[in-house]
């Protein structure tokens, strides 16, 4: 076990989950904020409130032949997976389970999205939301990629795959200063995984809704919700492995880990605001073409550096 | 006492699952049961604390099995994929082959004299698996991988160097008919 973090009792993990809802619905909150103006419909601060007790109420479609198993498994699958992300994210100086390849386990759990998106898309058993459960694997296999090697640039740095010896090998220096092409690869990618825009066509309104759209009541309100954790713990990933986790001055390291996680969380809900969608089979392009061998080029430079250092 | 429970468990859920993949009739339901086998597998691998294969094999099978569904989907035909089917085809054959392994694997199992545990486990596994799959040919291993990844991706590029839908990066459009057939191949279309 590194210094610095330690693991805390499994108990801890039911705590976990309820900061992993709380911080979704905080990102949630302030998209509402984002999306106040005069005479809006269901904005500011308390519309997640609005809408959550909306869906509870409503009661859940059931379509013709549905794959009822699939859907169910797929709609609740997301922030199942946001919560076991959560599992090994050093949250300040304490994580529920110190694994020695956290840093992997993380991404064997962002593909368990490639299966719950196709299953929440193929289980209504109807063609907008399948096109758009295909459209998300057209995304995830450009952008997964780029995300592997994005990852691979702060694990090469600590020489190590456990997010403990990550967050202590920056002690100093955020990994951030010097491998930025990894860390807006990886922003990207925390935006591309929790179906948010620029990489919302899954969800698109000329699908209308695509995934969402035969999703109603708790149904939706697990979606809705499942995006919003996986963007939380996406930051929260971003903070561990390239903003220095929770090192600051002064405050105790959850506070600093909270506040740098809730902030990138609302850069990252305003920046996709401001970004087209991008069309799915434009994307393999980009991601291959530009962001990988970008990202190559970033973990080789970290791979020299560290050669250097000895 | 706890651990044994969560492999007998784990165990049964792999079992149970690879029974499914031939009882549904469904494609969808027959590839994620697998998937659901190959997790418990990797889940089975992370109780032996081989934790990076372990995890890997979770990674690799759910992201295998999510592209398995697009192809076999996609290409089933007039898709039958879409509809109710039956996930067996040779039966007898299959029984006589799946017995057969079935009762080598479980002879070797029991009849193999295990060795004793020499030494103890490194402290770090995934390090001295490294080593032992890697060892002195870490050099080669180094310079080959980036080099195959390479040529995989630029293979990709240049076999389909316009996309199905546009170029990209942007190229200049073909000319048509004032030139030749001779130039067109500064466009990227390759003859």
């Amino acid at each position: 076990m590194s210094a610095g973090v330690e693991q805390v009792s499994p108990v801890w993990a039911v705590v976990a989950a309820i900061a992993v809802l709380a911080a979704a619905f905080a990102g949630a909150a302030v998209d509402g904020a984002l999306q106040a103006r005069p005479g809006a419909r269901r904005a500011g601060m308390l519309a997640p409130v609005a809408e959550g007790a909306r869906l509870l109420r409503q009661r859940r479609r059931t379509l013709v032949a549905a794959d009822t198993l699939l859907w169910r498994v797929g709609v609740a699958g997301l922030p199942v997976v946001a919560v076991l992300m959560a599992a090994v994210l050093p949250f300040g100086r304490w994580v529920i389970s110190d694994l020695p390849v956290g840093l992997v386990w993380f991404n064997a759990m962002d593909v368990m999205l490639w299966a719950l998106v196709w299953m929440a898309g193929w289980g209504p058993n109807a063609a907008y939301p399948l096109v758009g459960g295909y459209r998300f694997l057209a995304l995830a296999l450009a952008y997964e990629l780029p995300l592997m090697f994005a990852l691979t640039a702060p694990a090469v740095a600590a020489g190590s795959l456990r997010m403990a010896d990550i967050v202590a090998g920056q002690d100093g220096l955020w990994y951030v200063v010097w491998m930025p092409v990894a860390f807006l690869v990886f922003c990207a990618s925390v935006l591309a995984f929790s179906l948010h825009r620029p990489f919302d066509a899954p969800l698109a309104r000329d699908l209308a809704g695509g995934v969402l759209a035969e999703a109603s009541g708790v149904d939706r309100l697990l979606l809705l919700a499942g995006r919003h954790a996986l963007l939380a713990v996406g930051s929260g990933f971003a903070v561990a492995l390239f903003l220095g986790g929770g090192s600051g001055p002064l405050l105790p390291a959850w506070v600093w880990f909270l506040a740098k996680t809730l902030l990138l969380q609302s850069v990252l809900l305003v920046v996709r605001r401001h970004l087209p969608s991008v069309r799915p089979q434009a994307l393999m392009a980009a991601a291959w073409a530009v962001a990988l061998p970008a990202t190559l080029l970033q973990v080789a430079g970290v791979a020299v550096v560290v050669v250097a250092r000895g | 006492m706890l651990t044994t429970v969560l492999f007998i468990v784990l165990a049964l859920v792999a079992v149970a699952a690879g029974i499914a993949v031939f009882r549904t009739d469904s494609m969808a339901r027959a590839t994620y049961a697998l998937a659901a086998s190959f997790v418990a597998v990797g889940a089975m691998l992370l109780q032996f604390n081989l934790d990076y294969i372990g995890v890997v094999t979770i990674l690799m099978m759910v992201m295998e099995m999510a592209i398995m569904a697009i192809f076999m989907i996609m290409f089933m035909g007039m898709n039958p994929a879409l509809m109710p089917m039956s996930m067996v085809h040779n039966k007898r054959g299959s029984l006589l082959i799946a017995g057969g392994v079935f009762l080598v694997l479980a002879a070797g199992a029991l009849l193999v004299p295990w060795p004793a545990r020499r030494g103890a486990p490194a402290p770090d596994l995934t390090v001295s698996l490294g080593e032992a799959i890697m060892g002195n040919k870490m050099l080669v291993m180094l310079t080959v991988s980036p080099l195959l990844f390479a040529t995989l991706v630029s293979a990709l590029v240049l076999a389909n160097p316009r996309g199905r839908y546009r170029p990209y990066p942007k190229l200049p459009a073909p000319k048509q008919s004032e030139s030749g057939p001779e130039h067109h191949g500064h466009t990227g279309g390759g003859h």
